[in-house]
């Protein structure tokens, strides 16, 4: 792991030196939280294939060695001194980045976050994954959508007190009315543990045995959930849904237990970031703010809210058919 | 060595000392310089971007917080004791200044609170090791779960922001035109370090403790105290540098500095401190600074990945570390 991550690097490292000395593109750097990461991985290769639809652009695709907020600081210095056009950071801490970033906006560089944001003053525009509107609509769709003819489901939470479970739970339960037939029955608390996962969910199933899905939004809660489901042997009978890691969950999927569950796509991920900064880059004389409506290519167009932000579009939808592109890499 | 061989008949015998320019040119420090300037030029043939003043003044804040941190931390490891907890420190320092800065602190009150916190756990460490006799490196590493530990304990997964804009002024601040604050802060530090060291009493005796603690103590140098003093120094240095780190972040977060100690560690032997106590100086120490602070962001500027950085940085150590033994094995 180690060696072949070493080894990407150093091809990464020649790479960059065979065309470093590039014309007039425009040069937009995609910093993330560390490199060596899978998701991470994956998006710089959406940032490539946006700067191929593009064009004229040339993508950086760089970050410090460990999550660290000093270690971003040193790339982004290191940016700010190469005059990039553009600089889309996944950033290790939303508030020790400001005032780096605003230096770099100060020598009229473009600076836009996505994934892990950066405070407000920092960044004229944040793209986020997707919406907690599209992600509560999203796991009650997947449980849905196996169900035609209606049933029950229970959900799987993190604690009481999470608070993205809770407003996308709340989400969920406002667009209830769109599932007709489809009865949400309990909600339970595994506290985003393993073992307690494991026995909520199994505690569920004794509960309701007419039960048709479990609804975990949480990445711990559903492969326990997918656990319970298959010692259980009720593989068929409950499915298990909910958002979750492609590499934890190929199991699931394999075993049947989970038909289909949603995270984001990390390789949509970066090419909306790069569409993002190019338009913003491009664009640079444009007032932005609220409501400012940018296209991002193949994934359409977003639309920035109050805080600038702006969210991508539904969480990716994983199943049989695409699980093994998928599962090594994040 | 016998008495034949030092009156035998093959052994030439100098009839002169060498002058203070020869053994210059010999020193450590020459040759630290050397691969400074060498850094330097192909730098600034491999990007066209290094030569300019701006870009060269944001690259000293890849170095000056660490280095004002290496300088105290050379004499700790000149005088055989060594302090593995100073990122730790920067982390509860950062930490108790958020504390009153949220408690409606100004800035000369937070800058206070930062140097005393990292003066008292300067102190807590020289203490453990002087008094208890704890070996510096076990305490150290103790501490540096402690003190990060704390941080960690007042703000889990958040955040102290919000700090007045005057305190910015140690972090982002600039003296006069690209010469930063911290640069200045560097520079004073560098001076009075090396007067310290090299042209004092105390700095003789931080020597003599490093090569020879028994003897030190038979000469009457308070071996102890001396310590404890290095100890608290490197404390009060971990509270300047988290001054100028949380003023440059504007933020704390308990994870700030992670990983720096050993960073520090490296610059210190880098700049020729012996590991083992007895020698070193800070001319080197100074020069090391100047070569971290130059091959990661010339690396940067290439966008080589950070890990492809450790490594050079990794072999640059060994590399100078080992050329003079080299040199001399192949003397023989």
């Amino acid at each position: 792991m180690k060696l072949s991550r070493l080894m990407t690097s150093v091809a990464i490292a020649t790479g960059l030196f065979a065309n470093a000395a590039a014309a007039d593109d425009m040069r937009i750097a995609l910093v993330v939280k560390a490199l060596g990461i899978g998701f991470f991985e994956a998006a710089a290769k959406g940032a490539e294939e946006a700067a191929e639809e593009l064009g004229d652009v040339e993508i950086i695709y760089t970050g410090p060695t460990d999550t660290t907020a000093e270690g971003q600081i040193e790339v982004i210095n290191s940016l700010i001194a190469q005059r990039v056009d553009a600089i889309a950071i996944s950033a290790n801490d939303t508030d020790a980045l400001v005032p780096t970033l605003k230096k770099a906006m100060q020598r009229g560089i473009t600076v836009i976050s996505w994934d892990s944001g950066v405070a407000e003053d920092g960044r004229m525009a944040h793209l986020n994954p997707s919406s907690n509107e599209l992600i509560g609509n999203m796991i009650i769709k997947l449980a849905a959508d196996e169900l035609p003819d209606g049933g029950e489901v229970a959900v799987l939470s993190a604690t009481t007190t999470s608070t993205n479970q809770n407003i996308w739970i709340e989400e969920m339960t406002k667009v209830l009315p769109d599932y007709p037939g489809i009865e949400v029955v309990g909600t339970v608390y595994g506290d985003d543990l393993a073992d307690k996962s494991y026995r909520e969910a199994t505690g569920l199933m004794q509960s309701y045995p007419e039960l048709d899905a479990i609804i975990a939004p949480t990445s711990v809660g559903i492969v326990a959930a997918a656990q319970a489901v298959v010692d259980a042997g009720k593989v068929g009978e409950v499915n298990v849904t909910g958002l979750g890691l492609p590499s934890e969950m190929a199991g699931a999927i394999e075993s049947g237990a989970s038909k289909s569950f949603a995270i984001w796509n990390p390789i949509d991920l970066g090419y909306s970031a790069t569409m993002m900064a190019h338009f913003l880059a491009a664009n640079a004389d444009a007032e932005v703010g609220e409501g400012t409506v940018i296209p991002i290519g193949r994934m359409g167009e977003v639309t920035l809210d109050e805080t600038g932000a702006a969210a991508m579009a539904d969480p990716f939808v994983y199943d049989e058919s695409n699980i093994d592109d998928f599962k090594d890499i994040f | 060595m016998s008495m034949t061989e030092s009156t035998g008949t093959g052994r030439r015998i100098p009839d002169q000392l060498a002058t203070p320019a020869q053994k210059a040119l010999k020193s450590w420090e020459s040759l630290l310089l050397l691969v400074a300037i060498g850094i330097f030029v192909l730098n600034s043939f491999a990007s066209p971007y290094f030569l300019d003043a701006w870009n060269l003044s944001d690259a000293t804040f890849n170095f000056t917080e660490k280095a004002m941190i290496a300088f105290a931390m050379a004499l700790l490891i000149i005088a055989g004791e060594i302090d593995l907890s100073v990122a730790s420190i920067i982390a509860l320092a950062s930490t108790a200044m958020g504390v009153v800065m949220q408690a409606g602190a100004g800035t000369p009150v937070i800058v206070l609170v930062g140097l005393l916190t990292g003066l008292a756990c300067g102190g807590f460490n020289g203490f453990l090791v002087t008094r208890l006799g704890l070996p510096s490196i076990v305490a150290t590493i103790g501490t540096m779960s402690l003190f990060r530990g704390i941080s960690y304990i007042v703000l889990g997964d958040g955040a102290f922001r919000g700090y007045p804009d005057s305190f910015a002024f140690f972090g982002q601040g600039y003296a006069f035109w690209v010469i930063s604050v911290e640069l200045v802060i560097f520079a004073l530090l560098a001076v009075i370090y090396a007067i310290v060291l090299h042209r004092t009493n105390f700095g003789r005796a931080v020597y003599a403790v490093g090569n020879n603690a028994t003897g030190a103590l038979f000469s009457g140098i308070r071996v102890g105290r001396v310590k404890f003093i290095l100890f608290l120094l490197t404390g009060l240095m971990s509270g300047l540098a988290a001054v100028c780190l949380t003023s440059r972040l504007g933020s704390t977060r308990p994870s700030i500095a992670s990983g720096m100690e050993l960073e520090v560690v490296t610059m210190v032997v880098l700049g020729g401190v012996n590991i083992l106590g007895g020698s070193g100086s800070i001319p080197g120490v100074v020069i090391a600074a100047f070569v971290m602070g130059l091959v990661t962001f010339g690396l940067g500027l290439l966008n080589v990945p950070g890990i492809v950085m450790s490594i050079f940085i990794g072999m640059l150590l060994i590399g100078v570390v080992a050329l003079p033994r080299l040199w001399k094995l192949m003397r023989r």
